[in-house]
């Protein structure tokens, strides 16, 4: 287990985000992309932390992180509901209205 | 020798579950696959030494996928995958987009020179953890608990249905617009006595 290969994993890990967040069309499914590109960025810190600099400041910035994870998931779901409410749409394509 | 074997095992699972999210047809697979994946990212957090932050990762992404099975059985029209069918959009250039982005990530992270560790790690991580927040990282704590409580009042003012007071417009006063003969009609407490345009009324 090296620094390296735990960065290559967390790569990986981003890198299929990135896929779901620009491809999928439900907004779920693009929150799950979303989630799962924080979920390579917590293992790179993690990978750091053990790595190049075991202080307990790395771990609070972790901590930040899991705390930005919660509130976009929160703040992304009452989105999905309101979006739903009123207009019955559960799909990125139909909410479009800022675009261009 | 145990921690890289265990290691590679998690990244394994991880990575193929984090896969497994936009392959299976069936969304409620899906919100547990990627419930696998951080269960997975959390144990390997666990086996580099950060003990509390993988328990916790394991612990908020369970319940976090178990409220989004429930938003995907709410929201998708085929949350259990009976009739497959293909919701993607551009997939070649996205995944050419993400492809991209592992190559030049997984670049960085071999060709960098990364410097030797700062200092061992010494003691119990998740004590001093808990001596950071308690005493130097102590404002970060409080703004990220002012931020959940901002969160909380956001999430709900957005979520909830038409309450009690929309019914008087922005200002308040779409009541006193509409007049008296309208209130009096309806009831002083009726709902849709609403002189605002584009008002929800229940």
């Amino acid at each position: 287990m090296t620094l390296q290969g735990l960065l290559v994993v967390a790569a990986a890990l981003f890198a299929i985000g990135v896929y779901g967040a620009l491809s999928q069309q439900s907004i779920v499914m693009v929150m799950m992309g979303l989630e799962l590109m924080i979920n390579g960025v917590l293992l790179a810190g993690g990978g750091f932390w053990a790595f190049l600099a075991p202080t307990p400041q790395v771990q609070v910035a972790l901590l930040v992180v899991i705390s930005a994870m919660t509130v976009e998931m929160a703040l992304g779901f009452a989105v999905t509901v309101l979006l739903y409410r009123s207009r019955e749409v559960d799909m990125v394509d139909m909410a479009t209205d800022l675009s261009g | 020798m145990w921690q890289t074997v265990t290691f590679w095992v998690l990244a394994g699972v991880a990575v193929a579950a984090g896969v497994a999210v936009f392959r299976v047809a069936s969304m409620a697979r899906a919100t547990y696959a990627l419930a696998v994946s951080f269960v997975a990212v959390g144990l390997a957090l666990v086996v580099v030494g950060l003990d509390y932050l993988g328990i916790v990762t394991v612990l908020m992404m369970v319940m976090e996928m178990a409220v989004m099975a429930v938003y995907m059985v709410m929201f998708m029209m085929n949350p259990g995958g009976l009739m497959p069918m293909s919701m993607v959009h551009s997939p070649r250039g996205a995944a050419g987009l993400a492809a991209g982005t592992f190559v030049m990530l997984s670049a960085a992270a071999v060709g960098v020179p990364w410097p030797d560790r700062s200092r061992a790690v010494s003691g119990d991580a998740t004590a001093a953890l808990g001596g950071a927040i308690m005493g130097s990282q102590m404002l970060v704590m409080m703004l990220v608990g002012a931020l959940l409580f901002a969160t909380i009042v956001a999430t709900v003012v957005l979520a909830a249905r038409a309450t009690r007071y929309d019914r008087l417009g922005r200002d308040l006063r779409a009541a006193r617009r509409a007049g008296p003969s309208a209130r009096n009609a309806r009831g002083p407490h009726d709902p849709r006595v609403d002189g605002a345009a584009g008002q929800v009324t229940s």
